[in-house]
C-alpha cells in the first residue's frame, strides 16, 4: 500500500505547479489551465485522506469539486470569450481596469 | 403696595413702547416708508413720555416719605437658597420688576424728554440717509434698554439695560459701517465698555453675596442686618467694582477713550446717547447705589478724585480739537466728571441735578452742531467754518444759550447745577473747588472758542465741491443723490424747522432749567432716595450749614466771574486777534503738541494694551495653541492616515496576476504561522 505521505508530496508538486503558474503565465488560458491543477491538488489531498481514515466523505467531496471545476471552466472561458472579443487580447497584464 | 394710582401701576408700559416700534423696525422697517417710520417711532417714545409725565405728576401727589412705586412683571431668576459669605442664610431672587421713586422719576423725565426733542430732529438730520428704518429701530431699542435701566428694581434688571444700552451705543456709533473708522470705533467703544461692565458684574456677584440681596430697596437693610461697619473693606469693594463700571459706561479716567472716538456715529446719536442719556448712567448708577458708597468713605474718595481729575484732564485736551464735535465729547467727558465730583462728595442729588441740565444744554449743543454740520454739507472742522451766524441765525442763537448755559452764566442752567456742585465741594475739600473752577475757566473759554470760530467772523468754508465734503462722518456714502448734494452747498444754509423745533425747546428748557433747583427744591425732591444713607452727606451737610452765607455767595460770584473770564479770553483770542493762538501754541511747543494729541493717551493704551493684546494672541493664541495644537492635531491626523492609505492603495493595481500573488502571500502567511504555531 502507498503510504499516504507519497500522495501528498505530489498534491504539493501539482499545487505549487499550479500556484507558480497562476502568478507567472501572462496567459488567461493558462492561468484558467494552472487553476484546474490547484483544484486537482486538492482532490487527491482529498481522495488521500479518504482512502487513509476509510471514509467516503472525503471522495463526495473531491467528485463536487470536479462538478465545481467543471462549471467554473466554463464561466472562465466564457468570460475569457466575451473579453477577447472585447479588448482583442488574452493577457492577463492588460485586464488591469479593476482598481482604485 | 396695591391699588396704585394708574401710571404708577402702569410704568412697565414706558420701557415697552419703544421696544415694540424697535421690533416692527427691525423685523420689518425695510418694507416701511420713511414717513410710517418718522411717526411710529417718535409717537412711541412720545407715549412713553406722556407716561412718565403721568407718573411724575402721581408721584409728587403722595406724601414725601412714600414716594416710590414697584411692580413685578415675573420671576426672573427664581428663588434660590444659599449662604452668604458670613454664613447666614439668605433667600436670592431676581424678578422682572420696575420701580419708580423720585430719580428714576427725573431719569425716565428726561430720557423720554429729550429722547423724543431728539427723535424728532432725527427725522430731519436722518431723512436723506440710507437704513432710515434700521437708525430708528436702533434708536427705539436705545431708548427701550435705558428706560429699563433707570426703571429697575434690582441691579440684574439694571445690568439688562446696562448692556442693552451698551450694544445700541455700538450699533449707532458704527451705524455708517462701511466706513472703517467708524466701525473701528464702534468697537472700541463697545471693548472699554466691557472692561468697566466686567467690574460692575463683579461687584453685582459680590454684592448678592454679601448682602443676600439684589433689590435697591433692600440693599439698605441689608447693610444695616449685616452689622458692616463704615468704612469695611467688603462694601469698599463692591463700591469700587460699581464704580470700574460707572467709568467705563460713563467714560471717566482710565476708560474715557471711546467717547471722543464715538462722535463718528450720526449727530443725534452723539446728542442722545453720548451726551444726554447712556454716559450718565454710571452717575445714575452711583447715586442708585448711594446706601453702598456711603458706608464706603475711601470709595468716595476714589469717586470724587476721578471726578475732579477727569473734568480737569478732559477739558484741557478740549481746548484744542478743532473737530466741533471733538470739543463737544471732551466737554462731555468733563461735564461727567463733575458729576462724579458730586456724587463722590455725597452731594448725589447736585450730581443728578447736574445730569439733568447738562441733558438738556449738552442735548442742544449737539443737536445745534449737527445741524451746522448739516448746514455746511457734513464739514465738522471749525477752520473751515466761521461766520455761520449770517447763514443760520436760529442755530447761532439756540448754540448760544447753550453755550452760555454749559459756562455757569446765570441765570441758565447751568450755572445752578454746576454752582451746586462747587459749594458741596468746596465743603468737601477746597481742592475740589478750586480745580472744579479751573474746569469751569477752562470749559467757558473752549465753548466760546467754539462760538467765535463757528459763527463768528467769515465763512472759511470756500465754495464746497460736493463730493470732496463726503468723506467726513456725517456724510454718509448711503445717502440717495439728492440728499445733501442736492441743496447746492455752494453756501451754508440754516436747518429746516424740523430740526429747529427741538433746538429751541431745549433752548428754553437749558434757559429755564435751573430754576426748579432754586431753594433746594430739587434737593428735597430726591432727598427720599438718598434718605437712611446716614454718613457721608449728612457730614457734608452739617459742615455745608457751618459755613457762611457770605461764602456761599462769595464763590458763586468767583465761578461766574471766571466764566466771564473765560468768555473774554475766548474773545480776545479769536475774534479780535485770530492770529494771536497759532503764535501761542507755537510758543507752547511740546505742551500744545501733547493736548492736540490728546496727552498721546491713545497711543499709550495701544502700547500698554492693545499691541501686546494683539501681538500675545497672534504669536501664542493663534500661531502657538491655534495654529500649533489644535489646527496641527487635526491636520496630522489626516495626513497620517493619508499616508497609511497611500501605501496600501498600491497593492489594488488592477494587475490580476498580483491579486493572485497577494492571495498566495496571504495563504502562505496564514499556513506560515499556523505551523510556527503547532497546528490545533
Amino acid at each position: 500500500m502507498v503510504p499516504v505521505d507519497h500522495y501528498l508530496w505530489l498534491s504539493l508538486a501539482l499545487f505549487t505547479i499550479g500556484v507558480i503558474g497562476v502568478l507567472t503565465r501572462r496567459n488567461v488560458i493558462i492561468i484558467l489551465m494552472s487553476i484546474e491543477l490547484i483544484l486537482n491538488a486538492v482532490n487527491i489531498n482529498l481522495v488521500a485522506f479518504s482512502h487513509m481514515f476509510g471514509s467516503v466523505d472525503g471522495q463526495v467531496f473531491a467528485i463536487f469539486i470536479i462538478t465545481d471545476a467543471a462549471a467554473e471552466a466554463a464561466v472562465g472561458l466564457g468570460i475569457i470569450l466575451a473579453f477577447f472579443r472585447n479588448r482583442e487580447t488574452l493577457l492577463a497584464d492588460e485586464m488591469d481596469m479593476l482598481k482604485w | 403696595m396695591n391699588a396704585q394710582p394708574y401710571f404708577l401701576e402702569h410704568i412697565w408700559l414706558i420701557p415697552l413702547f419703544p421696544l415694540a416700534t424697535a421690533a416692527v423696525m427691525l423685523f420689518y422697517g425695510r418694507r416701511l416708508s420713511n414717513q410710517i417710520v418718522s411717526w411710529l417711532c417718535s409717537g412711541s417714545v412720545f407715549l412713553s413720555f406722556i407716561f412718565s409725565v403721568g407718573a411724575f405728576f402721581q408721584l409728587i401727589a403722595k406724601p414725601s416719605g412714600e414716594r416710590i412705586a414697584t411692580k413685578v412683571l415675573f420671576e426672573w431668576i427664581p428663588a434660590v437658597t444659599y449662604h452668604l459669605l458670613d454664613g447666614r442664610i439668605a433667600k436670592f431672587i431676581a424678578e422682572w420688576g420696575f420701580q419708580i421713586d423720585p430719580l428714576s422719576c427725573v431719569m425716565i423725565l428726561i430720557v423720554t424728554g429729550v429722547g423724543f426733542l431728539i427723535h424728532i430732529y432725527s427725522t430731519g438730520y436722518m431723512a436723506h440717509e440710507g437704513g432710515y428704518y434700521r437708525f430708528f429701530g436702533y434708536l427705539n431699542l436705545f431708548m427701550f434698554s435705558m428706560l429699563m435701566l433707570v426703571l429697575a428694581n434690582n441691579l440684574l434688571v439694571l445690568f439688562v439695560g446696562w448692556e442693552g444700552v451698551g450694544t445700541c451705543s455700538y450699533l449707532l456709533i458704527g451705524f455708517y459701517f462701511h466706513k472703517k473708522s467708524a466701525s473701528d470705533a464702534g468697537k472700541k467703544a463697545f471693548i472699554v465698555n466691557r472692561v468697566g461692565d466686567a467690574g460692575f458684574l463683579l461687584g453685582i456677584f459680590l454684592t448678592s453675596a454679601l448682602l443676600g440681596t439684589v433689590r435697591f430697596v433692600e440693599i439698605g437693610p441689608a447693610l444695616a442686618a449685616g452689622g458692616f461697619a463704615i468704612g469695611d473693606p467688603r462694601i469698599t469693594a463692591i463700591a469700587l467694582l460699581f464704580f470700574v463700571g460707572a467709568t467705563g459706561k460713563s467714560a471717566q479716567i482710565p476708560l474715557y477713550v471711546w467717547l471722543p472716538d464715538a462722535m463718528e456715529g450720526p449727530t443725534p446719536v452723539s446728542a442722545l446717547i453720548h451726551a444726554a442719556t447712556m454716559v450718565t448712567a454710571g452717575v445714575y448708577m452711583v447715586a442708585r447705589s448711594s446706601a453702598i458708597f456711603d458706608r464706603a468713605p475711601m470709595a468716595m474718595t476714589v469717586v470724587a478724585i476721578i471726578g475732579t481729575l477727569t473734568a480737569l484732564f478732559a477739558a484741557t485736551i478740549g481746548i484744542a480739537q478743532t473737530d466741533i464735535k471733538k470739543v463737544l465729547a471732551y466737554s462731555t467727558v468733563s461735564q461727567l466728571g463733575y458729576m462724579f465730583m458730586a456724587c463722590g462728595v455725597g452731594a448725589f442729588s447736585a450730581g443728578i441735578f447736574h445730569l439733568m441740565t447738562h441733558a438738556f444744554f449738552k442735548g442742544l449743543l449737539f443737536l445745534a452742531a449737527g445741524s451746522v454740520i448739516h448746514g455746511v454739507g457734513g464739514e465738522q472742522d471749525m477752520r473751515k467754518m466761521g461766520g455761520l451766524r449770517q447763514y443760520m441765525p436760529v442755530t447761532f442763537a439756540t448754540m448760544g444759550i447753550g453755550t452760555l448755559a454749559i459756562a455757569g452764566i446765570p441765570p441758565l442752567a447751568g450755572f445752578w447745577s454746576k454752582d451746586e456742585i462747587l459749594w458741596k465741594a468746596f465743603n468737601a475739600g477746597w481742592v475740589y473747588w478750586l480745580i472744579g473752577v479751573m474746569t469751569a475757566l477752562i470749559t467757558s473759554f473752549y465753548m466760546f472758542r467754539l462760538m467765535y470760530m463757528t459763527f463768528g467772523g467769515e465763512y472759511r468754508g470756500g465754495p464746497a465741491v460736493p463730493d470732496a465734503k463726503h468723506e467726513s462722518a456725517d456724510a454718509p456714502a448711503l445717502h440717495d443723490k439728492r440728499g445733501h448734494d442736492g441743496h447746492g452747498h455752494g453756501e451754508p444754509h440754516e436747518s429746516s424747522w424740523v430740526m429747529l423745533g427741538p433746538l429751541v425747546v431745549l433752548a428754553i428748557l437749558s434757559f429755564v432749567g435751573g430754576l426748579v433747583g432754586i431753594g433746594g427744591r430739587f434737593e428735597h425732591f430726591l432727598a427720599p432716595v438718598f434718605q437712611g444713607t446716614a454718613a457721608a452727606e449728612l457730614a457734608y451737610q452739617t459742615a455745608g450749614e457751618a459755613a457762611s452765607h457770605t461764602t456761599e455767595y462769595l464763590l458763586m460770584g468767583v465761578s461766574v466771574s471766571v466764566a466771564f473770564l473765560g468768555w473774554l479770553l475766548a474773545y480776545l483770542l479769536y475774534s479780535r486777534r485770530p492770529e494771536l493762538p497759532a503764535r501761542i501754541a507755537h510758543s507752547l511747543g511740546g505742551l500744545y503738541e501733547a493736548v492736540v494729541h490728546k496727552y498721546y493717551i491713545d497711543e499709550l493704551y495701544a502700547a500698554l494694551f492693545v499691541k501686546p493684546l494683539i501681538d500675545g494672541s497672534t504669536t501664542i493664541l493663534w500661531h502657538g495653541v491655534d495654529q500649533g495644537v489644535i489646527d496641527a492635531a487635526v491636520n496630522d491626523t489626516a495626513s497620517a492616515a493619508n499616508h497609511v492609505s497611500d501605501a496600501a492603495r498600491h497593492m489594488q493595481s488592477g494587475n490580476l496576476r498580483s491579486y493572485a500573488g497577494w492571495i498566495a502571500a496571504g495563504g502562505a502567511a496564514v499556513i506560515a504561522y499556523m505551523v510556527w504555531m503547532g497546528v490545533r
